[in-house]
Parts: structure tokens; sequence; C-alpha cells
């Protein structure tokens, strides 16, 4: 990928409601999932126990219902991601076409991951997630703005403050959350490094 | 900020540069892999044809996906087969050494680690798994990462990442009988939650950890992802020494003395200064129980279960859910549920020091009518010790399966896993809804004792009981 094409720095779009704090990634995608080899149709296993029961019948979730149809932004409480560190579950946000999570706190490794695949995952404070949740419900159809060069949601007619620590924001707003050519350029003194670590060398001398 | 901490000591000594984005980028003394979060990485690495930077610095095993009762290949779920020989034909020629079945080292990647002598003090240690964490007590960093950045570790040996501010977690004094590790880490995150280890690393500290074997500092540094924390150590100390002398892959002869020289000085200094510290007091702990659907929804087992009326509001909905899930009543006692499947096995609790302990509680009578009791050691190695002392026999005369080493059910992506349902007394370490297989599967965390007391009893059990 070309780095101006990698740069993110707004992303636009209705919004969909994800409630309840805690949300391990083993409900994002349930590990019989994670047996196939690519990340291809992950985006198809997104919350899907939740989603289907037994017999694949949809069930009342807000990613079935069709007012969020389309919906490019999630809306997550605490601790969002927490559990285990499979990249399927922020590949399949990503693959069902969310492009950016807000949420109030999201779980190291995943931020990580999300980080790592370039998709923007931003906190916002309590009061500022409440007033995002009952907006989204009341008006399911109204477009939400998240700008990282401002550090601002907007929605209707308020605007609020975002979070993210400062490398992410500047790995989304310069394109080079894909790291290996920043970590690749350097392996002249990654080698050095080797060479200085004693348990590298065997701890010979 | 903290300073002078073993995390501070490790992190600088790995510092490789720090990046444009402001992260560092750090060098990784030890990466461990496996068949799940690998296929992508090696696709991505093929495609470019670029090859593993430090071969010798990676070590490949079969866990997740591996039959514990036949291990006969092909395997009968060919999508587990499929992932068995995408590993190996990813392995092939790169020079990275594979601790498969053949080899008699294969195991659960936390539990191979530390007994073949890979895991040391002092290293940067990355896997893509989070219980990664669990090598942390060997006084390593040591953590999970995702797919990508596995690829990233074999291409260039390092990482992007952010420093993480460090929590000292002090525990003192003596446990009481019939409490473990397992109980000490579960009583942790109850006590500061599934989300205060966000953005820490927790240095486990104390007169409790300084008497604690390795394999109980293990199950503790494991579980420290439960509590947000993405890192947990201990320092090492004369116990880590002597555990790692004379393991496969430890330094030998002059070279362990240099190395211990090594260890001994990335150790948190006294003059140390953390971002927090917080104390607890061993004594105030028991054997406890999760009743809910993350692991800080524990209770000790004399107590009831709490009620939602009274939690402060963040607490709240979720508990309502967890009681929604697990249809338990709040205020009821936890001691006596009925169980039907109790499972002792996974990364927290699989090595033969909870096999040793389960074995003594087991011996003293039969699983219950209608339990199945699952024993599944955390490795190849595992498997032959407790064969030599005789814990199997103890197992199938009690009536519980005696299987071969792999993750097995703690997280049911080999054919053992919970039908329907069920209620699983289980050692491993989460308690997600649906994490042991089934959509509606309910999974009860404890130590080994408190499991084998439940498989006895076919009900929860306090363990002190039985002692
Ligand atoms: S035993 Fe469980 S937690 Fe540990 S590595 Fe295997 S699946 Fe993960």
């Amino acid at each position: 990928m070309r780095l101006e094409d990698a740069i993110i720095t707004t992303v636009s779009g209705r919004a969909v409601p994800i409630l309840g704090d805690d949300i391990d990634t083993d409900r994002i995608v349930p590990a019989r999932f994670l047996k196939e080899i690519t990340f291809a149709n992950m985006g198809n296993y997104l919350f899907y126990d939740l989603r289907f029961d037994e017999t694949e019948t949809p069930k009342a979730h807000p990613l079935n219902d069709p007012h969020y149809l389309g919906a490019r932004i999630m809306i997550v409480g605490r601790n969002f991601g927490c559990g285990s560190s499979r990249e399927h579950a922020p590949q399949a946000i990503k693959r069902f076409g969310i492009q950016a999570v807000i949420g109030e706190s999201f779980a190291e490794i995943f931020a990580g991951n999300c980080k790592a695949i370039g998709l923007p995952v931003v906190s916002v404070s309590d009061g500022a997630h409440a007033l995002i949740i009952d907006h989204i419900t009341h008006h399911s159809e109204a477009l939400l703005s998240l700008n990282l060069d401002t550090k601002t949601l907007q929605y209707g007619a308020e605007t609020c403050h975002v979070e993210l620590p400062e490398a992410r924001r500047q790995a989304f707003i310069s394109g080079t959350w894909e790291s290996t050519a920043l970590l690749r350029v350097n392996m002249p003194a990654v080698l050095e490094k080797a060479k200085q670590l004693p348990y590298v060398q065997g701890f010979a001398s | 900020m903290s300073s002078n901490t073993l995390y501070d000591h490790v992190w600088d000594l790995h510092k490789v540069a720090t990046l444009p984005t402001g992260q560092d980028q750090i060098f990784i003394g030890l990466h461990l892999i496996h068949e799940v979060t690998t296929p992508q990485a090696f696709a991505s690495l093929k495609e470019r044809g670029v090859h593993v930077a430090f071969p010798h610095r990676t070590f490949a095993t079969l866990d997740h996906i591996i039959p514990t009762l036949s291990q006969q290949r092909p395997y009968l779920d060919a999508q587990a087969e499929a992932m068995a020989v995408a590993l190996e034909s990813n392995l092939a020629n790169t020079g990275i050494q594979f601790f498969d079945p053949a080899s008699g080292r294969q195991g659960i990647v936390h539990v191979i680690g530390p007994e073949l002598g890979v895991t040391q003090p002092g290293m940067t240690i990355a896997c893509g798994d989070s219980h990664t964490s669990t090598h942390g007590a060997f006084g390593s960093l040591a953590f999970g990462i995702g797919t990508t950045e596995v690829g990233l570790v074999l291409e260039t040996q390092t990482l992007a990442l952010n420093r993480l501010k460090v929590r000292r977690v002090q525990v003192d004094g003596l446990l009481n009988p019939g409490v473990t590790p397992k109980d000490v880490v579960l009583a942790i995150i109850h006590h500061l939650g599934v989300k205060a280890g966000l953005g820490y690393a927790y240095e486990f500290a104390g007169t409790t950890f300084d008497t604690m074997s390795m394999e109980g500092r293990m199950t503790v540094c494991n579980m420290s992802i439960e509590g947000g924390a993405r890192i947990g150590y201990v320092n090492p100390d004369q116990v880590t020494f002597d555990y790692l002398k004379g393991r496969e892959y430890a330094p030998k002869g002059e070279a362990f003395d240099r190395a211990v020289a090594y260890w001994k000085s990335i150790a948190s200094l006294p003059r140390a200064t953390y971002d927090d510290i917080v104390r607890l007091e061993a004594k105030s702990i028991e054997p406890m129980v999760t009743w809910g659907i993350n692991p800080g929804q524990s209770v000790g087992v004399s107590q009831s279960l709490p009620l939602p009326e009274t939690m402060p509001d963040s607490d709240r909905q979720t508990a309502n859910d967890a009681y929604a899930y697990m249809k338990f009543t709040p205020g009821s006692k936890i001691q006596g549920q009925a169980i039907d499947v109790v499972f002792i096995g996974s990364c927290t609790n699989s090595r033969i020091s909870d096999l040793r302990e389960a074995a003594r509680i087991l011996q003293k009578g039969k699983v219950a009518a209608g339990v199945q009791a699952i024993v599944v050691p955390g490795s190849q190695a595992v498997k032959r010790q407790a064969e030599a002392e005789g814990l199997d026999e103890i197992f199938k005369s009690a009536g519980a399966q005696w299987r071969e080493a792999g993750c097995s059910m703690c997280l049911a992506m080999n054919p053992d896993k919970l039908i329907g349902d069920q209620i699983c007394a289980s050692t491993s370490n989460r308690n997600f809804m649906g994490r042991q297989g089934s959509p509606t599967g309910r999974t009860l965390l404890m130590s080994p004792a408190m499991a084998a007391a439940a498989a006895l009893r076919g009900e929860i059990t306090d363990v002190r009981e039985l002692l």
C-alpha cells in the first residue's frame, strides 16, 4: 500500500451501538472460527453467537437491526476487546465494514491489533459516551464524523473530544500504522542489539 | 513514571530506536508460535518473498487444535488437520525449531517454554497468545501479540511498542491451607477488577510470592491478562535459578553463572519507584470460585453470590448479564452448586504440581455419578512425569479421563467441548460466554484442588473439608 493511501484522518458514517462492558474477544469471534487459516471470512463471524441461534436464525442484535445496516462506526463500552490476542476480532470488525471503534476504554492487545490493521479505536469520556449512545439510538440515520487531526467526534450538533495514544494517532495520520517499513529501516541497529544481549550470545563471555 | 524496576531495565536493554511515531522499537528475545495465530503471518512473508530474520529465536509447537484422545494423523477434524499441515509447511526450511508431538516435547506453548528452559529472566518474549504473560514468572517481559505483529517479529525480530506503567501488586504472608496460587490471582483480579490493569504491567511482589514455587508464579502471571494487564512478572531469585538449572535450553556450566549474574542485574532495585502500589494480605484469601462471565466475578467458596443492586453502576449491568447467562440466583451460595463437567488442565493449571494437587484430592474417592472429569496434562513431559508418579492411575481409578497434552477444553478448538448449558468446574483462565465450546456453556474457574473436590461431590465444595 502507498503511504498516501494508508493515511487515516477522518471516518464518517452512521454508527451502531454495542452496549455493555468487558466484551471479550471470544464474544467478538467465537474460537471455532479461528480454525480458518485466512481472515477472509471473518466479517461473517462478527458476534456470531449473539447474532444467530443454533439454527443460524438471526437474533435481536444491533448488527442485525436494519436501522444500523451499513454503519461504519461502532460505539462500545469499557474494556472492549478484553481476553485473547486473536487478531481475528479486529479483522472481523473491519471486514464487516466498520472503519472506526469508539468506546470508553479498550483492552491493550486488542487496541494494538486494531492499530496494526489500520482500524482506529478511540476513547471518549463516560459522559460523552452516554450522550452518543442516546443520540444514535434515537437517530439511527445520524452521521457521525471522527477526526483524528483535531481529536474530535461530531454527532448531531455536538462535538466531543476523543483520546488515543499519541503514537497511535501519529501512525494513523501519517499512514505508518503498518509498521514493517519503519521497523525494517533499523535492521542494522537490530543486528547490533542482538550482539549486545548476553542471552542471544548464549552467555558466551 | 516508574524507574529502576525490572520493567524499566529490560525495556531499556531491548530498545533499538525511538520511531517517528514516538513508539519504541523493542528487540524480541524469544518468539513462541503455535498453529492458530500464525498462518496469515507466514502467508504475508511468503507473498513478499521475505525470510525469517532470526529463526533461532523462534520456537513452535502445536497446542490449541490438537485432539487429546487420539493424536493420530490425519486428525478427524479436517480444519484442525489443515492447521497442523499449514504450520508444518510454514516451518519447513525456516530453521525454526518445532516441538511437534514426535519430538516428545510438545505441549501448551506456555508450559513447554519454561519446562525446556527456553524461557529465561531478562528476556522480552512475545507470542500470538494473550497468556504469554505466564513467562513473566521468570522475570521477563512477556506479552501477547496479534497475527500482524507475529509477522513483524518473524520479519524484523522487533515490535513497535508503547511503554506501560508499572503497578506493584504486593501480597504478604503465608497462604492458608487449601489456598493456592490460583486463588491468589483470582483474589487479586476480584479485588482490582478486570479493567484495572489497562495500560499497566503488574509486578507481583511480597513474601507470598517470595515463597511461591515457579509453577505457582506461572499460574499467577498467566492470569495477569485477566486483570487487564498485558504483562505480569515476578523478579527472578534463587527459586527461579534453581528451576532453570539443568533444563535443556538453559545455559550450562560457566555460562550458567554468567547468566545468573545477568538475571540478577535486571531485577527491580530497592529504590525502584512505581506508578502505583496495591497491597493484599495472603491470610485474607480463601479458595475462590468464579460465578459470572468474566474472571473478576468471583467469590470465596464460603460466600454468597453478590447482589447486583448493591453494586456500583459500572458493575451492575455486567452482573445482570452474568446472572442471566449463568442462570444463578443473586444471594445464593456457590457451595453446593451442582456441576456437570470437571476440566483440569490449561496453561494456568496443567503442570505437575497442579496434577499432584488434584490427585491428592481425587485419591480420596470417586468422581460423582453423572459428572464427566477430564485431566489434560500441559505437555508431553508433564504427562510422562505424572505417569512415572502414578498420578494417571489415581485419576483413572477415581473415574476421571487421562488425556494427551494440549489446550483442550480451555477454549474447545478441539473435540473437547461443553454441550448445551452444562456447568464446568474448570482450572482454566476464562469464564467468558461460550468459551468452552458451547454458546450456552457455563464455566466456573477454580484451583485444581477445588476442581477435584467438585468432581468427587458433583457440586462446588470447599476443598478444606477434604484436606
Ligand atoms: S490453555 Fe487456554 S488460555 Fe492457555 S494457550 Fe491454550 S487456549 Fe490459550
